[in-house]
């Protein structure tokens, strides 16, 4: 058996409020140690509140040949932006 | 420079009418800007140039470790130390953010390392020279990250992803180790004479070797065609020299040291600084494995490698164990 440590990816919320967000990836034996790899990699510099890790081969991802069916029948959807509806000036804020 | 003389092609760049559909379309997407991300189609060969110029400046970073990792004990005071340390780790960290990138080209870390430790790929000649005493530690950090930095900042619009986003917080961390280098020799060369001089024949010694870390003349530079049609590569190796010579110029005079090129002269029709080049022949010769410290590099990161060997294989161990004991469990 081939013993490289699996493949973590890393999330981390920054200071903001915001969501966690991909920040990059590393490797490690466990979660545990994934966690403190992250925290030694990617919050040298308060860049971070809270971190995710995952392995990376739990991740589902789409692939670049589905964008079609994906994501075209949007484009045609203009309707489902506010700016597509003409509000006259005098009604103030909406 | 940090990925110095990449292996492309080697052959000359395809017209559109000679490219695949498949090609013109990836060359298309590259000439308007696109990234390309991992799980995209590209040519074989920029899979390949990529694994080799990421995996080279991955490589540069955790063997540019050594060199300053040398004086962490010895740093004259405990902030220098405190500070020092720092900048080695963050170098362990850029070479953490750039092997990842390469392993989403389908390359494993450990293949990554161990063709590092048996002499298959390269890193960048720069950190095949000794630093000699603390006035080195200080020129390292100002010359040579000075150096990275003006390589390393277009690359933040490079072509590939994982790279460019690789590059953006390599360059963040990039500018504190610039300036604590130059802060460093700074106290030098504003110190005792014994002190001063001490700064001076760091500048000289470290000086070309600077210059090659830009890699050889565009004159001889056979890969950079095709890299720079991929956006691998964003400038040519005597562009960035240049710039580099340009920045650094004054501020060598700021410190009030003598420049260590007496060639070193403002080319008023230019623009620019006229430099004289390296010699080139010891840069062809440290890449070869020839250089003053090339065989205490190798071996340091093999025995870091094979003494470590125990603690990846007992931590592996151990969560295989937990594991099996959690589904058993289940």
């Amino acid at each position: 058996m081939k013993n490289e440590w699996p493949l973590w990816e890393v999330f981390i919320r920054g200071q903001h409020g915001m969501s966690h967000r991909h920040v990059g990836s590393l490797h490690a034996p466990d979660a545990k140690m994934a966690i403190k790899n992250a925290r030694d990699v990617y919050t040298r510099r308060n860049e971070g509140q809270s971190i995710w890790v995952v392995e990376s081969n739990h991740i589902a991802a789409s692939s670049p040949s589905d964008k079609g069916p994906l994501y075209e029948p949007s484009e045609s959807k203009v309707y489902r932006h506010p700016t597509f509806f003409d509000i006259p000036d005098d009604i103030g804020a909406m | 420079m940090y990925a110095q003389m990449v292996q492309s092609t080697g052959k000359d760049v395809k017209t559109t009418a000679e490219m695949t559909p498949q090609e013109a379309a990836f060359q298309a997407r590259i000439d308007a800007g696109e990234k390309i991300e991992p799980k995209d189609w590209m040519p074989p060969a920029y899979r390949k140039t990529l694994i080799r110029q990421i995996g080279q400046h991955a490589h540069s970073e955790i063997v540019g470790q050594l060199p300053e990792g040398n004086w962490i004990t010895r740093a004259p005071t405990l902030e220098r130390k405190a500070i020092l340390l720092a900048k080695v780790q963050d170098e362990a960290g850029h070479g953490l953010y750039l092997y990842c990138a390469a392993e989403t080209l389908g390359v494993s870390r450990d293949d990554l390392t161990e063709m590092l430790l048996d002499g298959r790929m390269k890193y960048s000649s720069i950190f095949n020279y000794p630093t000699l005493n603390w006035s080195d530690i200080g020129a390292v950090g100002w010359l040579v990250d000075g150096a990275a930095i003006i390589n390393q900042v277009p690359l933040q619009r490079t072509s590939f992803g994982p790279y460019a986003r690789a590059m953006v917080r390599v360059c963040k961390e990039e500018s504190f180790h610039a300036r604590q280098g130059f802060d460093a020799i700074r106290k030098m060369a504003e110190g005792t004479p014994a002190q001063k001089k001490m700064a001076q024949d760091s500048v000289n010694r470290l000086w070309f070797p600077a210059l090659m870390m830009f890699g050889p003349p565009d004159k001889d530079s056979v890969h950079s065609e095709q890299s720079m049609a991929w956006r691998i590569k964003m400038n040519t190796n005597d562009e960035l020299r240049q710039k580099f010579v340009d920045q650094t110029v004054p501020q060598i005079e700021f410190l009030g040291l003598d420049l260590p090129d007496p060639g070193t002269k403002w080319n008023e029709e230019r623009g620019h600084y006229d430099y004289t080049d390296p010699d080139w022949s010891e840069f062809f010769d440290v890449i070869k494995g020839n250089g003053p410290c090339n065989v205490d590099r190798l071996a340091a990161r093999n025995k870091a490698w094979d003494d470590g060997k125990w603690v990846r294989d007992g931590l592996l161990a151990h969560a295989r164990k937990k594991a099996a004991a959690k589904v058993a469990a289940e």
